[in-house]
């Protein structure tokens, strides 16, 4: 246990709670994804991972379609064009893979009235199948007679491995805050995290559709009766989680630089605990948690080495829940306030 | 593809079936029957039925992954079926009853393997305790994620704490103490007796004799007789299970899956039931663990335990039938042996397996052989539904 390291000088103490932000910012907006849904429809949907993983893929593959396969060091701003473009991209395809998702895994056990489990089943089931197509790439390109076309995009024989970013985006710092410096990347993941919160959160707390998945998560026969479309509203939800990883993966592929096929689940399990933290179902909720499993995840790295990060990030879960059972804000989405 | 959904309701029914003509024997051709069952069961990496026999990867092998997965499932099953606890870190009692196993029978203690099971299924009952006490307070959904975290920290704890090899893992863990003389590899299989295996031509069985099984010889070459010391160990947690659950603790239980707040206004300390059921899938889960790292590899390392086994040991109770030992055993057998029987799809059989498992859930959303009581509920409500002719269609009770 080392707690200078991390209490020793402000220096450290800011660099790892900034760098702890920025990674819970990332972690809220893929938390988006689960707490949507769970408000909705009590579901986990476990294979929301996959589709933040898309996303990172996308990101990817619009930087090698409009800049190349050769790699290069940006600055943000050289960098900003495509990264735009990226984002579009992710948000779609991510978008995309949500939709499917709801559509093909979900749908079919609402239908049925099924138990929630069973849609648990349905989405591991899911989740492996869309990590394993995403790995097995080159091959499908293979037997559509597409190898030579997409070889940068597939990485034939290579699917399975770490596949990067060719443009690597060098930060810039901007300010110093108590010795520590603020870089260009990091303010953007952080602003861009706070305005997605802020856009949604009033969405759903403003607008009239907004007051319809509100309604939904109350209560899905009552909201019914009273004319709310709920089989619209399910699939909104997703489309709303799906392009909330999408922006995710951007930002993540900002800071990162690289992914891979199995790249979703660790961050999915992250996500989905930052949601619980927070009081899943509850979409502030997702940013104090998301924020605050980044900053004590990097805190507790700095104390007690990284290898027990996980584990920090895990006994915090716990001890919250044991304080407050039903996470920090443990509020439903169906009572949140107009 | 709706042909399979219907062949899918139909193993149900079929099943059903069976169930029914079984109960109206007398208790003698019962009886009979329950032997002649495991007898082919036993029998069955030495029958090596066609279709049924994996070809590419040793069969003695896959039946004791199968074996050791149904057992996990036949736990899990308990704290998911019986008690209606979603716990998605079962994978960390299965870890713990293998480490306590690997750290008693290597280098730090030797002790024979019969020694280090009882403590270790002890070990892994006390940490269910442990984990269950402070987290069986939180509800539902919340108990899927604190359950998840804690199969994350005890895979990173032996991953980082030297004192149990760290992520080398422990090697050479004792095995079941042979019977009979000791093996002796390469030429000497030790054991009592030899026992041949068969041999198919298309239909036509033949002995092979050049592959024969020592019996109860627990070397590193052949797996069946680590599969039959499981395989009873299925045996004896079945009877257990059967007992347990028809008696007052296992109606408890069913009262607190049902309603947990009626439950405790009728009397039923249902935190007590829920930390026991915890604790018995907790040992049930150490005892499976301790057979895998005391296997024909006799090898254990912290990748031996990724979070995803606890997403596959759920997938099997569901899959099966959850709050039916035999569903658990059905899933859990499915679960390990579609992988390794369909290795011929190479790279393909995960993707193949991840649509399988959504397929299943989506046209058979309670399980393969789902308990005798959800099926006469289903029964009640079409009755109830029928009666209320015009009402609400496919309402959406969550």
């Amino acid at each position: 246990m080392d707690f200078g390291a991390l209490f020793g000088s402000l220096d450290n103490f800011l660099s790892f709670t900034m760098g702890g932000l920025v990674f819970g910012a990332v972690y809220a907006l893929i938390a988006l994804g689960y707490t949507m849904v769970y408000g909705v429809l009590q579901l986990i949907n476990f294979a929301h991972s996959e589709v933040f993983m898309y996303g990172t893929f996308a990101v990817a593959w619009m930087f090698i379609f409009l800049h190349g396969t050769e790699s290069v060091t940006w600055s943000l701003g050289k960098a900003a064009p495509i990264l735009v473009a990226a984002l579009v991209g992710a948000m779609l395809l991510s978008a995309a893979i949500a939709l499917l998702l709801e559509r093909f895994a979900y749908r079919p056990l609402i239908r049925k009235g099924a138990p929630k489990l069973i849609a648990l089943i349905s989405a591991i089931g899911a989740s492996f199948a869309l990590a394993e197509a995403m790995g097995l790439r080159d091959r499908f390109a293979d037997k559509l007679g597409l190898s030579d076309n997409l070889e940068n995009y597939v990485a034939p024989g290579k699917a399975r491995d770490v596949f990067s970013n060719p443009v690597t985006i060098q930060p810039k710092g901007l300010f110093e805050v108590g010795g520590y410096t603020v870089s260009d990347v990091d303010l953007v993941i952080l602003a861009a995290c706070f305005i997605m919160m802020i856009a949604l959160d009033t969405f759903v707390r403003r607008t009239r559709f907004g007051r319809g998945i509100r309604a939904v998560a109350q209560d899905p026969e009552t909201a019914a009766l009273m004319g709310v479309n709920s089989g619209r509203v399910v699939q909104v939800t997703f489309l709303i989680g799906g392009l909330m990883a999408g922006a995710a993966a951007t930002l993540y592929m900002m800071k990162i630089g690289s992914t891979r096929q199995n790249a979703g689940f660790i961050l999915g399990v992250k996500a989905f605990t930052a949601a619980v933290m927070g009081g899943i179902g509850n979409l502030r909720g997702a940013l104090v948690g998301g924020l605050l499993l980044g900053v004590m995840e990097n805190w507790g790295s700095a104390v007690f080495g990284s290898e027990w990060k996980d584990v920090v990030a895990f006994v915090l879960l716990v001890l919250i829940l044991l304080v407050r059972p039903s996470g920090i804000l443990g509020e439903s989405l169906g009572k949140a306030r107009a | 593809m709706s042909a399979m959904s219907t062949t899918l309701s139909g193993i149900g029914r079929r099943w059903d079936g069976v169930v029914d003509r079984y109960n109206a024997l007398p208790k003698p051709a019962r009886l009979g029957l329950v032997i002649l069952f495991a007898a082919f069961v036993y029998l069955l990496p030495l029958l090596r039925p066609p279709i049924l026999t994996t070809n590419n990867i040793d069969f003695g092998g896959v039946m004791f992954s199968v074996a050791a997965f149904a057992l996990v499932a036949v736990g899990l099953n308990i704290v998911i079926g019986y008690a209606g606890l979603l716990d998605l870190g079962y994978v960390g009692f299965y870890a713990v009853g293998a480490y306590t196993t690997g750290v008693l029978t290597t280098y730090h203690w030797h002790w024979p393997f019969f020694l280090a099971l009882p403590l270790a299924i002890a070990v892994t009952m006390v940490t269910g305790v442990i984990l269950g006490a402070p987290t069986l307070r939180v509800r539902g959904d919340y108990l899927a994620i604190v359950t998840l975290g804690f199969g994350e920290i005890i895979r990173i704890t032996v991953k980082n704490v030297e004192w149990v090899g760290a992520s080398a893992g422990i090697k050479d863990i004792s095995h079941p103490n042979t019977i009979g003389a000791a093996p002796n590899p390469p030429f000497d299989r030790g054991g009592m007796f030899d026992v041949p295996r068969l041999q198919w031509d298309g239909i036509i069985p033949s002995l092979d004799r050049d592959h024969p099984t020592a019996v109860l010889a627990f070397g590193a070459v052949d797996a069946i007789p680590y599969y039959w010391v499981i395989l009873t160990a299925l045996i004896l947690v079945l009877v257990g299970d059967r007992l347990v659950k028809s008696s007052r603790v296992g109606r408890a239980w069913e009262a607190t899956r049902e309603d947990e707040d009626a439950a405790e206004l009728m009397g039923v300390p249902t935190f007590k039931y829920k930390l026991m059921a915890f604790a018995l899938g907790a040992a049930i889960g150490g005892l499976s663990g301790a057979f895998y790292a005391s296997g024909q590899g006799g090898y254990i390392s912290p990748d031996s335990f990724p979070l995803l086994l606890s997403m596959l040991f759920v997938a099997a109770v569901i899959v099966g039938g959850s709050g039916n030992r035999w569903g658990a055993i059905v899933g859990g057998a499915l679960v390990a042996y579609l992988p390794e029987r369909f290795r011929e799809f190479a790279d393909y059989r995960l993707l193949f397996f991840g649509l399988a498992l959504s397929v299943l859930a989506i046209w058979r959303p309670e399980g393969l052989l789902p308990p005798r009581r959800s099926r006469r509920a289903k029964a009640v409500e079409a009755e109830i539904e029928a009666l209320e002719e015009g009402a609400l269609e496919g309402s959406t009770h969550a």
